[in-house]
């Protein structure tokens, strides 16, 4: 208050003259650190309490860290790399694995390349995961893997960037994923890889990928059903919907888990990392049908009325004017549901399929490294943030590629 | 092209009307698949001479059925230790020993979490006597132990995985019981583990007999034997205790070792092989001598599949009668070669023992060169040398006093 | 019928051509598909059931539960109280932890919200940590730390650190003192109930008082009236015995404790679901224009004034919907009381179908109860909106 008070006196006492600039330097309280300080920090006396116990939150978590840091001991982790990053996935077909992540970072590389902005994050997401590793006690074989990642981003970069193949990427994206699939599971020459040994983080990202892959057609469709003029339709996907969302996921993951054989003819089995993918691609269908259904109310009727107006029909005009507009404005709230499905893939952990948090809970009870839970979940918690929130940034930068919210 | 639109869409319901038909329909008519092969069989029976010229001209070929049932006389002399494919003369091969030989690997549910009985190692194998046994089975199916898919199941899923056919057998430290013979529907083999329900305690507590307890917070496993035995003992007795129940052993054991409950109660091999594994400091703990309950631990198949169940069954009393006689992975080509006729019976030198079950002669053979005896699957696992130390108990042959009495071989 | 008239167009539509019909036959479709479907599930389920020996009927639910539970709001006996006994004390501890767990994330998600819109920096960022840490780590992760590093770390309970007031904290838990009834009880129940009639009474006639002390706070006034109420009933009847928790054999004996599991849960729960809520009320707070705010500054209402007045109504309209979705999956989430052993309504029901063998019957139950409790939420909570609804006009 003083100093403000201060520079007010200062402005209204002060002659009027060429020099007015240079004389009338802010006081030193209000610039620079202890300006900053004071306008961020000790405002006013109740700003000044805050601050000081922010601070003391912060020592007391600093102490805690620091005391967890300096007792540490990350040996658990680097003896079960393996279990974490692949499960039980067979070590002379891990090559598929890293094959797969190396399409990956070529495709990543090229988006960069072509698109630039909203890729760029992804990349360098990627690129410092492969240095870390790198930094990392890994065997030779897989730092020349992971240099090999690197250099495929570049790669990648360059191809797109010279090219600007906008139609082949989206195609390659498209194939991709199939491609993964086939190679990782294995058919016709290669051996067939069953997912029931995919573990650790391969297991929770081939979950979360082909529930978000899955769900997403699904639940346009139960939207869509939604708001159909046809009753029964209606009806069927109202009670769809209310259903699935009253009920926990757990409660989806166990009946699938162990009714799912019951609803099927005899002799049929289905692998148990396929029916946690029908778990969450049922449950997740219909929280994307909520979102969209949001999305397409918000569409004006007249976009409809003048799309019918032109001649088009009913499933024209859907497809061709409501849901690409509908589609758009559910952006972050899509996504958001896409992050809550990765971070609820560690519920399989619970019906004993292996995954991150499965694997965590094997690791940690390992005899050699009892009493290491901690370093173990702070690994596992630590990456699936970094997923988590890479994805939530991207879909913060795609909001404002696309112009959501701007219209 | 409005009303084309239309019709096109008709066309299509109608379509997926008549495949939805179809395909509710199919199942239908087919679903008796259990009933299947036998009636494939039965068609196959009266007409023999179509499928000779092929059948006889590839004798060794897929052993289809009517391979099978026409081939039978050629295959028959030729039989003998070194007979690769586990195709048979005698038993007609169905059900779930078909299932896992077309398969060419066994499914076996285990726990995954239990040292000693079965546990997930850093190098993505399994170990433990459970663990051993299905490599018993493997040795047996496929004389090679790493044809195993293992399935960790918890206490909630591991019947729901037996009875969808998820797992051809379930060796995951199962107590036999009347209830989950009859009610589940399993059907258990002979007890690889006989054991006792004990309660393991912090030996600075000086807990001596059950009465000492009273007032105490004890863990158990969820949906065990033990949790009802647990609430009957102390009810019978009238001592005062609360329960907390964990669905998986590790989080009982952490709660353990950080003194949220003062006991834990569980089968003694057990409670023997996590205070080894689990717990911080193993030594300050003891198994009491208290014996709470019976707790035999067998293997289960799904009931109604005699064939398969008879496979494993002799599979693993072939680890029992092996020890019997003296047979062990080092001695096992030794006595097949020098052996006497029991001997030689058992290990597939002569007779047709193992054809007899539907696999190769020398299916017992195998069992002991690859995995051992029970003794030596025991030592292995559990015994003294290793770090649980469990005692044999009862345990051992019936001519050391112990339970394990294999029926003859013959 | 398809033969071409061309002399003579006929305004009759066929009816494969006519819209009406076809509505009505697309439907009959769709319906005849999904029954088809059903029936093909449910043929193939009691085929299962027959295979398995099992048959469908809920009589399992009568019989003695044998087994016993760590915590029970209500009394139970394992060797006479049945199964459907054990369920409904798995009811009963799902909704301890709803309850409890959706007041204290609304307050924490309050608190946080408002920090991140605080003008100081430091609280700013480290609410801004808190949320974005915990929002983006699966809920079940964090249990596992709340409960096997955290709460069980706390000391063991010969060891339990006493807090003033006869509270000691151990990890068997919170021992609190606590009080058991008396006879007179039920009826000082019985008269705290009248004084809540008594009490709501006040709080409308308190609203003629013209004094704006009275009638701006008459909420205050009239809790402070039951509270009088019961206070001096309670001294008249005494209807409790005081009881103080203190370390006999092995546990806490005396008081109530609050188990260490349950405390883990809510923690979960709390914590995961209040980072949600932070960014909802932060949206919320930002959502009501500047301009609203500066002109009721301008009309002369203080700071808490306008806040309470303006801001807050304006707020809780973005608010509530997102509130809902939150407040209803912390119910749901609730059922991951099974990663830290805690007797909710999804673990007792996993110990029931583990005993009988009838998985079907038992998992229906449990989707059934919470189908009810997220119906029973959602519709409390549009009735809450329904009041802050921007009526329009």
């Amino acid at each position: 208050m003083a100093c403000r008070l201060s520079s007010v006196v200062a402005l209204v006492m002060a002659p009027r003259s060429e020099t007015t600039p240079d004389t009338l330097k802010p006081p030193a309280t209000s610039v620079g650190v202890l300006g900053w300080l004071r306008q961020n920090l000790f405002s006013t006396w109740y700003n000044a309490l805050l601050t000081f116990v922010a601070l003391y939150v912060i020592y007391a978590l600093g102490s805690g860290l620091w005391n967890f840091v300096t007792t540490t001991d990350w040996s658990v982790i680097a003896a079960n790399l393996r279990l974490f990053m692949v499960g039980r996935y067979p070590a002379e077909e891990t090559w598929r694995v890293q094959a797969s992540v190396a399409l990956f970072a070529f495709l990543v590389g090229a988006s960069w390349g072509v698109w630039g902005g909203v890729a760029r994050s992804a990349v360098i997401l990627l690129a410092s995961i492969f240095c870390t590793a790198l930094v990392l006690p890994l065997a030779w074989n897989d730092r020349v893997w992971m240099a090999g990642n690197l250099a495929l981003l570049g790669v990648g970069f360059a191809v797109g960037h010279f090219t600007k193949a906008r139609r082949a990427l989206v195609w390659a994206w498209l194939a991709s994923l199939p491609l993964i699939a086939i190679l990782l599971y294995g058919v016709g020459e290669l051996p067939r890889v069953a997912t029931d040994v995919w573990g650790g983080l391969l297991l929770t990202l081939a979950l979360s990928i082909v529930g978000i892959v899955a769900s997403f057609p699904l639940g346009v469709a139960l939207a869509v059903g939604r708001q159909s003029s046809y009753p029964a339709i209606r009806w069927f996907c109202v009670g769809y919907i209310e259903l699935v969302r009253g009920v926990p996921l757990i409660t989806l993951l166990f009946m699938m888990q162990i009714m799912l054989p019951l609803f099927l003819p005899e002799g049929i089995t289905v692998e148990r990392v396929m029916r946690a993918m029908v778990a969450f691609t049922l449950f997740t269908a219909a929280y994307i049908a909520e979102v969209v259904r949001g999305g397409l109310q918000a569409i004006p009727r007249g976009q409809a009325e003048a799309a019918r107006a032109l001649g088009l029909n009913g499933i024209l005009t859907l497809l061709l004017i409501i849901l690409p507009q509908a589609l758009r404005l559910t952006i972050p709230a899509m996504v958001g549901q896409f992050i809550s499905l990765f971070k609820d893939t560690s519920l399989v952990a619970i019906v004993g399929l292996l995954d991150l948090a499965g694997i965590a809970n094997v690791a940690a009870n390992q005899p050699d490294f009892l009493g290491r839970q901690a370093e173990v979940y702070l690994f596992i918690a630590l990456i699936y943030f970094i997923f988590s929130a890479a994805m939530a940034y991207g879909s913060r930068r795609l909001e404002k590629t696309l112009g959501v919210g701007e219209r | 092209m409005k009303r084309d639109s239309r019709g096109i869409i008709l066309l299509a319901v109608v379509a997926v009307v008549a495949f939805a038909i179809g395909a509710c329909a199919g199942p239908i008519t087919t679903v008796p698949t259990a009933a299947q092969p036998t009636q494939a069989q039965a068609t196959s029976v009266p007409q023999p001479t179509a499928p000779p010229p092929t059948a006889v001209a590839q004798p060794t070929a897929a052993p289809t059925q009517v391979a099978q049932a026409t081939a039978a006389p050629t295959q028959a002399p030729s039989g003998g230790p070194t007979n690769p494919p586990p195709t048979s003369a005698a038993a007609e091969i169905k059900g779930r020993l078909k299932t896992v030989l077309d398969r060419g690997k066994l499914i076996c549910g285990v726990n995954g979490q239990l040292a000693g009985f079965s546990v997930l190692e850093a190098d993505g194998n399994y170990s433990g006597i459970d663990a051993e046994f299905c490599r018993v089975v493997a040795a047996a199916l496929f004389n090679d132990v790493s044809k195993i898919e293992y399935r960790p199941l918890t206490t909630q899923n591991r019947f729901a995985a037996l009875q969808s056919g998820e797992v051809d057998v379930l060796m995951r430290n199962t107590t036999f019981t009347l209830n989950r013979d009859t009610a589940v529907g399993l059907e258990f083999l002979p007890t690889t583990f006989f054991d006792g329900g004990g309660i393991l305690v912090e030996k600075s507590l000086n807990a001596a007999k059950l009465e000492d307890l009273a007032g105490a917070t004890i863990c158990v496993l969820s949906g065990t034997t033990n949790e009802q035995v647990l609430t009957d003992t102390f009810n019978a007795l009238k001592i005062q205790f609360t329960p907390l129940t964990f669905p998986e052993a590790n989080a009982l054991y952490k709660a353990l070792d950080e003194g949220r409950c003062d006991a834990a109660t569980s089968d003694k091999s057990q409670l023997a092989g996590q205070r080894a594994s689990l717990l911080s400091k193993p030594d300050d703990w003891a198994i009491m001598d208290a014996t709470l309950s019976k707790e035999p631990l067998a293997p289960a198949v799904l009931q109604n599949d005699a064939q398969w169940a008879d496979v494993v069954r002799w599979a693993i009393y072939a680890t029992w009668y092996a020890e019997e006689l003296g047979i062990n992975q080092a001695n096992v080509d030794d006595k097949l070669a020098n052996g006497d006729t029991n001997t030689k019976r058992f290990l597939g030198g002569t007779g047709s023992l193992g054809k007899d079950m539907g696999l190769s002669p020398d299916a017992f053979y195998r069992v002991i060169k690859l995995v051992g005896n029970y003794g030596e699957i025991f030592e292995k696992t559990l015994g003294p040398n290793t770090k649980f130390k469990v005692p044999r108990g009862l345990n051992t042959p019936y001519t050391e006093g112990g339970l394990q009495y294999s029926p003859p071989f013959r | 019928m398809t033969s071409p008239v061309p002399t003579a167009p006929s305004h009759t539509i066929p009816f494969y051509r006519d819209v009406r019909v076809l509505r009505i036959l697309a439907q009959i479709v769709f319906v005849a598909l999904v029954l088809l479907f059903l029936g093909y599930l449910f043929n193939n389920m009691t085929r299962g059931l027959a295979r398995l020996s099992g048959s469908f009927s809920f009589g399992f639910l009568d019989n003695a539960a044998s087994f016993a539970l760590s915590e029970t709001p209500i009394p139970y006996d394992p060797a006479t109280d049945s199964y459907w006994i054990a369920f409904m004390i798995g009811v009963l501890n799902t909704l301890r932890v709803i309850i409890v767990g959706i007041v204290l994330a609304t307050l924490l998600g309050l608190v946080a919200g408002i920090a991140q819109l605080s003008s100081n920096w430091l609280v700013r960022k480290i609410t801004q940590g808190y949320v974005e840490i915990f929002r983006n780590t699966p809920l079940l992760i964090q249990l596992f730390v709340w409960y096997f590093i955290g709460v069980l770390s706390l000391p063991r309970v010969r060891d339990s650190v006493e807090l003033p007031g006869s509270i000691y904290l151990s990890n068997r838990g919170l021992a609190l003192p606590w009080f058991t009834p008396n006879e007179t009880f039920a009826l000082w129940f019985g008269l705290a109930l009248v004084w809540i009639a008594v009490a709501v009474g006040a709080y409308w006639l308190l609203r003629r008082v013209k004094i704006p002390l009275v009638y701006e706070w008459r909420g205050g006034w009239a809790l402070l009236i039951w509270l009088a109420l019961a206070l001096v009933s309670a001294v008249a009847l005494n209807p409790f015995t005081p009881s103080l928790p203190a370390v006999r054999g092995f546990n806490f004996q005396g008081g109530t404790t609050l188990s260490p599991e349950y405390a883990a849960l809510l923690l979960g729960l709390v914590f995961y679901t209040g980072a949600f809520i932070a960014d909802i009320v932060r949206a919320g707070i930002q959502a009501v224009p500047r301009g609203i705010i500066e002109a009721s500054r301008a009309l002369g209402l203080t700071y808490v004034q306008a806040l309470r007045l303006i801001v807050i109504p304006l707020a809780l309209r973005v608010i509530i919907p997102p509130l809902t979705n939150q407040y209803l999956n912390l119910a749901k989430n609730s059922s991951l009381a099974i990663a830290v052993g805690y007797a909710d309504l999804f673990y007792v029901s996993n110990t029931i179908f583990n005993q009988t063998g009838q998985t079907l019957q038992v998992i229906l139950m449990v989707m059934g109860a919470y189908l009810i409790i997220s119906l029973a939420l959602a519709t409390l909570m549009n009735a809450v909106n329904a009041r802050f609804k921007l009526v329009e006009r």
